[in-house]
């Protein structure tokens, strides 16, 4: 996070109106990096402020390229940016067909400049082929925020800044438009910032989270480092969960399981996915993970893995605590929580460093993905 | 008997001074509505109300003080020196350049209505897209406000055929010059010749209707496209 030429640093002082913001922070370029806060808290004006649409005393840098240094003088406006931006509602021009509409960027990229998406790609991975001749009167509020994407991917950006584009959308027009940006974020090399005050959508999406909380950054950092950090309020949520990424190892067909590897051991998982080999975002919620004293003999339990206490939460009052676990034999392997009784952690005498088998009831497959974009 | 001369020349004539004049206006009148539109200014109401001014002042005493503006010792008069004239009142420019200022409200507002509905999320979309404020304005603004554009036109030149005040002040009445309908249309009934006040007052009543008709089809059509 630190490398400055390989990062999108961000730093902002000053306010709008009686609002003041105050935000220093540095994503990486690659993936989808979730500016994620409630309502107000600043994080549409970070985005408009990375976009060069409003601009607060600061300094915004790209990959090393400078678009704001208020102290130097600079300031580049929206139109040299090169950002892809997709706003809260689809904001298609009424006056241009769909394909005019997604052409509009690209007929303003430079023939110099190299132009990697092109349009039939782009067609492609949004599914959007079928909506070409069409006005964009009459498309559903999915489409044309689908459109809205591919109009910002193909004016060839260098960072795709994304305002809760769901957040306008009904539950069928977000579920239907979810797995496409699940794709864009694995198929593009493009880093996206990522808007949003809705946890789910940024599990779904998110490697990086920026949380934001009345005009501060509250923490920065890997999702999934965030999500176990004992200080913040997310592993207090009644739903904490961790997400962490696996492999396809195999499908155990006789009992509809999927088997998938992740660092420090291989969980089972219900359904047949595939295919072998290809990475999935799992969910781990910590009240289904459970703590044993040596491996369990008998259990309904498919997942036991070995662990490592490397936190408690002590400072919980309530009859509950979350506990942190290395998995892996000695605790080399990724981390998840389990939220336990307060009675089990005295009467197990669990403490920091010690090994034990981490019981994991459920877990999820969160990233879904369509047919058609195989 | 019937001159049909003396129809056709002030008809014709008022025919160009309003299309020049519509013209015009459009070419003035846009970036003026477009900064009204756009702008913080704190002042800006006030050029608003000047352009506005024409609506509510009677025509009379604009046309007074245009007279002054363009006689030989006003600007215009010094104008009019180049190319050898003692004074612009009593021609065609002269009248032209009052009927832009009489209709430019009428044109004026309804551009500046039509660059306000848009608001600003689609230059917004545009810059991001790669567009220079210039290429937004051309490709994005100007296209969406077409609605607005052609009330302004219409109204711009439906005003500009039916103004007489201001043109018997600065314009006179001088036949293939200054002498448009309204004023034929007034020397007709001073003169009593029935006969051709009917036919050209029956063509403005006829023409409004039109005007109007055509206004509110293209009000429908636009508010579908909208919907």
């Amino acid at each position: 996070m630190t490398a400055a030429s390989a990062s999108i640093a961000v730093e902002l002082n000053g306010g709008l109106g009686s609002f003041q913001l105050e935000v220093r922070f540095a994503a990486p370029m690659r993936g989808i990096t979730a500016l994620f806060g409630p309502s107000g808290c600043g994080k549409t004006t970070i985005l408009r402020c990375v976009a060069g649409l409003e601009r607060l005393a600061g300094r915004i840098v790209l990959g090393g390229e400078v678009w704001q240094d208020e102290a130097a003088g600079i300031f580049r406006p929206t139109h040299l940016r090169h950002v892809g931006y997709v706003f809260q509602e689809p904001s298609l021009f009424q006056h241009l067909s769909v394909k005019d509409n997604l052409l509009y960027g690209a007929r303003r990229v430079r023939a110099t400049e190299s132009a990697p998406l092109k349009l039939d790609d782009i067609v492609g991975l949004l599914g959007i082929g079928h909506l070409l001749g069409r006005s964009t009167a009459a498309l559903s509020g999915g489409e044309r925020q689908r459109i809205a994407v591919g109009r910002a991917l193909l004016a060839q950006p260098s960072i795709l800044l994304m305002d809760e584009p769901l957040s306008a959308l009904d539950r069928g027009s977000k579920e239907e438009i979810l797995p496409y940006f699940e794709m864009l974020h694995e198929r593009l090399a493009l880093p996206i910032l990522y808007v949003s005050h809705d946890f789910a959508e940024v599990e779904r999406l998110a490697d990086t989270l920026v949380m934001l909380d009345k005009g501060r950054v509250r923490a920065a950092g890997p999702i999934r480092e965030l999500q176990l950090d004992l200080e913040l309020p997310l592993i207090a949520a009644a739903d904490a969960a961790v997400i962490i990424e696996g492999t396809i190892a195999g499908v155990d067909r006789a009992f509809g399981l999927t088997e998938v590897d992740i660092e420090g051991g291989r969980l089972l998982v219900p359904g047949e996915h595939g295919p072998v080999g290809q990475k999935r975002r799992l969910r781990i919620t910590a009240t289904d993970v459970s703590l044993a004293r040596g491996a369990p003999q008998a259990s309904t339990i498919v997942n036991s893995l070995p662990g490592r206490i490397v936190a408690i939460d002590s400072e919980v009052q309530g009859p509950q605590v979350n506990v942190i676990v290395a998995l892996g034999a000695h605790g080399q392997g990724l981390r998840i929580a389990a939220r336990i009784t307060r009675k089990s952690l005295a009467g197990l005498k669990l403490a920091v460093g010690e090994e034990v088998h981490a019981q994991i009831k459920g877990v999820a497959l969160i990233a879904t993905r369509t047919s058609a974009t195989q | 008997m019937i001159d049909a001369s003396q129809l056709w020349t002030p008809l014709r004539l008022t025919l160009e001074l309003a299309t020049l004049t519509t013209l015009l206006l459009l070419v003035v009148g846009t970036p003026i509505a477009w900064w009204l539109a756009r702008s913080r200014a704190r002042w800006k109401e006030a050029v608003a109300a000047i352009v506005a001014m024409p609506i509510v002042l009677p025509p009379t005493v604009l046309g007074f003080y245009l007279l002054l503006l363009l006689g030989p010792h006003g600007p215009g008069g010094a104008v009019a020196s180049l190319w050898g004239a003692r004074t612009l009142a009593f021609t065609f420019e002269g009248l032209v350049l009052g009927s832009v200022i009489y209709s430019m409200p009428f044109v004026v507002q309804p551009i500046r209505n039509a660059f306000e509905a848009i608001g600003n999320r689609p230059l917004e979309v545009a810059a991001t897209l790669r567009a220079t404020p210039w290429d937004a304005f051309w490709s994005v603004a100007l296209p969406l406000a077409r609605p607005g554009f052609l009330t302004a036109a219409v109204l711009g030149f439906a005003h500009t055929v039916g103004e007489f005040g201001v043109v018997l002040m600065i314009g006179g009445n001088i036949p293939g010059s200054t002498k448009v309908l309204s004023v034929a249309i007034y020397d007709f009934v001073e003169t009593q010749r029935w006969t051709e006040a009917h036919i050209l007052a029956g063509g403005m009543v006829a023409f409004s209707f039109v005007v109007i008709l055509a206004m509110l089809v293209l009000e429908r059509r636009t508010s579908r496209v909208g919907a």
